[in-house]
């Protein structure tokens, strides 16, 4: 291994005194204040700041539009444009599930319903936003593409109850998703 | 009413006022400003928040005073949190240390100047709690005790952080009270004076230290002495400004606290309103070494170009007011300085603790020595001979190259390792 000597930087006077640098040093920090007042820090523009240095003030200002395609949000339940509940409880993701988020509790179609050859639905369908860690694989893993995580970024509650989805929240905040592959849709 | 009970009333008054309704509030306001100037440094907003929650009370929207509420919330906060005694700590110290810290700095407001003086009722008061002969001894007296409270809090921890904290603050602080008492004697000098009421009239009337631009209240270029003592008055406000940041702990020399090496420095094992205390102390050192800065060197409460003679003759009626704006631009000149220090602490990274002896010992020290015998030599010029200011330069000279030479001499060269 070839052996690299570094060399001290030689000081002239001037930098020997110090105080040259620390003056240099003011003058970039005052700067970088004024520059923050102005509202023209560097990069305030493509981070839509609030007018004071880079920051974007939360309540009053939000990132929504600025949301990348791939932003990992909420998971939550979906239906297709026929109105049909996708999910057809497999379970897959519920044990896929890294930190057990979900639980789902199945249950039968019966007879008479149109989809009846479905077989199954959930009877009930909890994730518990507490312990989701938005990674994905709920999404990822069903076959179904009944669950998909949205963009919804603002899971608050004043209780442990509160921050627990059941099914009807989830298709709330799903809604519907068009453009999905109808495989238990008749033959023509 | 007997006289001595009016004296003791205006005594307390005075007290109460200036420590408590003065200075006390400007330790919270310095830790605001000191978050958010360096947040606005680092591009981005700081506390903008708290202010006074009108929705509580039913109202629309919350007033948030750009988050002057902010230091209160903190100092709620800090007196709510649990104060836990660590078991391994000796009990009596442990508890004694904060105040040790607190007390002397609010003690030594009470000879800052903070107006001229003010006629209310009859009565003619100046605006100092003590008007005492030996203002600036007092201050270092006082002040220096602070270091127990820090080293007590070190050694009374008993764990090894603290303890190195508490160490080398000690160490600090008697390097640096040395060149802080030697910077000033120029100052001294030039003022014949050690009172601080004294020295701040004297510069109102003919000139601040570092702004000589007016005598007897008209504005004119200084005096040949006053132009010539310009350079001594810089090297000793230089070397007091730098020396008051190690004083009082504060960045760039904050290596008793330095959280990199030792977590949380002389107040690791400190919570809740102990901690506060330590922390209250740091700024309240802050805010009467910054006070102590601007009266001797920047003019303390006067507004400088003659127009103080105007203000202080401002009355309504019988009652002398005019020393009142000169509390509010003493305070102002306060404000401005602590903004300085804040600058100074996010600008200037920290210095490695050998370097922070040597600039102490090896270059402060001297400088401050000689920078004495520059000042006794200027102000001695004209009652002297020519041939003895000469050979007094001469030897100034002499003595200069010879300390230079000596500091670099005894500085062992660099060994630089080879891998």
């Amino acid at each position: 291994m070839p052996t690299i000597k570094l060399t001290r930087p030689k000081l002239d006077s001037g930098e020997k005194i110090y105080l040259g640098a620390i003056f240099k040093g003011f003058f970039l920090t005052l700067t970088h204040a004024i520059k923050t007042l102005r509202g023209k820090s560097a990069g305030a523009e493509g981070l839509a700041s609030s007018g004071l240095g880079v920051t974007m003030q939360f309540p009053e200002q939000r990132w929504d539009a600025h949301m990348p395609e791939y932003y990992r949000g909420a998971p939550t339940l979906v239906t297709d444009e026929q109105g049909r509940e996708r999910c057809v409880s497999c379970q897959l993701c519920e044990f896929i599930c890294p930190p057990k988020a979900i639980k789902i509790t199945p249950s039968e179609i019966p007879s008479d319903d149109p989809w009846a050859k479905v077989e199954k639905r959930p009877l009930e369908f909890d994730i518990d936003m507490i312990r989701c860690i938005y990674c994905g694989m709920c999404e990822e893993v069903c076959p179904e593409q009944a669950i998909y995580l949205r963009k919804d970024y603002l899971i608050t509650g004043t209780s442990r109850d509160q921050m627990v989805h059941n099914k009807k929240k989830l298709y709330e905040i799903g809604g519907v998703r068009v453009g999905l592959v109808n495989k238990w849709n008749e033959l023509k | 009413m007997p006289e001595i009970l009016i004296t003791l009333a205006i005594i307390i008054v005075k007290v109460v006022t200036f420590t408590f309704i003065v200075v006390l509030p400007l330790v919270p306001l310095s830790v605001y400003f000191e978050r958010r100037f360096s947040a606005i440094i680092q591009d981005r907003v700081g506390p903008n928040r708290v202010g006074i929650p009108l929705t509580l009370f039913g109202a629309k929207k919350d007033f948030h005073l750009f988050g002057l509420i902010q230091p209160i919330a903190d100092g709620l906060k800090l007196f709510l949190k649990e104060d836990f005694t660590p078991d391994h700590v000796r009990k009596a110290f442990y508890w004694l240390a904060p105040a040790l810290t607190v007390v002397p700095a609010l003690i030594t407001v009470c000879v800052i100047p903070f107006g001229p003086d003010v006629t209310l009722f009859g009565y003619n008061e100046k605006l100092v709690i003590a008007d005492i002969d030996v203002g600036p001894l007092f201050i270092f007296a006082i002040s220096s005790l602070t270091v127990y409270g820090i080293t007590l809090a070190g050694w009374a921890s008993n764990s090894k952080f603290p303890f190195i904290g508490g160490v080398r603050s000690t160490a600090q602080m008697i390097s640096y009270e040395i060149c802080l008492g030697l910077s000033i004697i120029p100052v001294l000098l030039y003022y014949r004076d050690l009172n601080l009421s004294n020295i701040v009239n004297e510069q109102a009337k003919n000139g601040w230290l570092l702004l000589p631009f007016w005598t007897d209240g008209k504005l004119s270029l200084p005096s040949a002495e006053a132009a010539l003592f310009l350079i001594p008055a810089i090297i000793a406000f230089l070397i007091f400004t730098i020396s008051i940041f190690a004083e009082t702990n504060r960045m760039p020399f904050d290596l008793p606290e330095c959280e990199t090496e030792l977590v949380g420095g002389y107040h690791t094992e400190y919570s809740s309103m102990k901690f506060a205390m330590f922390f209250m102390g740091e700024y309240a050192a802050m805010v009467i070494g910054s006070a102590l800065i601007i009266t001797l060197f920047l003019g303390g409460w006067s507004v400088g170009f003659g127009l103080d003679n105007v203000i202080a003759n401002f009355s309504i009626g019988e009652f002398k007011i005019g020393g009142f704006i000169h509390i509010g631009v003493f305070l102002a000149k306060l404000i401005a300085f602590i903004l300085f220090f804040i600058l100074v602490r996010w600008t200037v990274p920290r210095f490695r603790y050998d370097q922070l002896m040597k600039l102490g010992w090896v270059i402060f020290f001297e400088a401050a020595l000689i920078n004495v015998f520059l000042a006794a030599l200027i102000l001695a010029a004209p009652e002297f001979k020519t041939t003895i200011i000469a050979s007094g330069s001469v030897l100034l000279l002499a003595v200069t190259a010879a300390v230079i030479w000596v500091a670099k001499v005894s500085e062992p060269p660099v060994k630089i390792l080879r891998a």
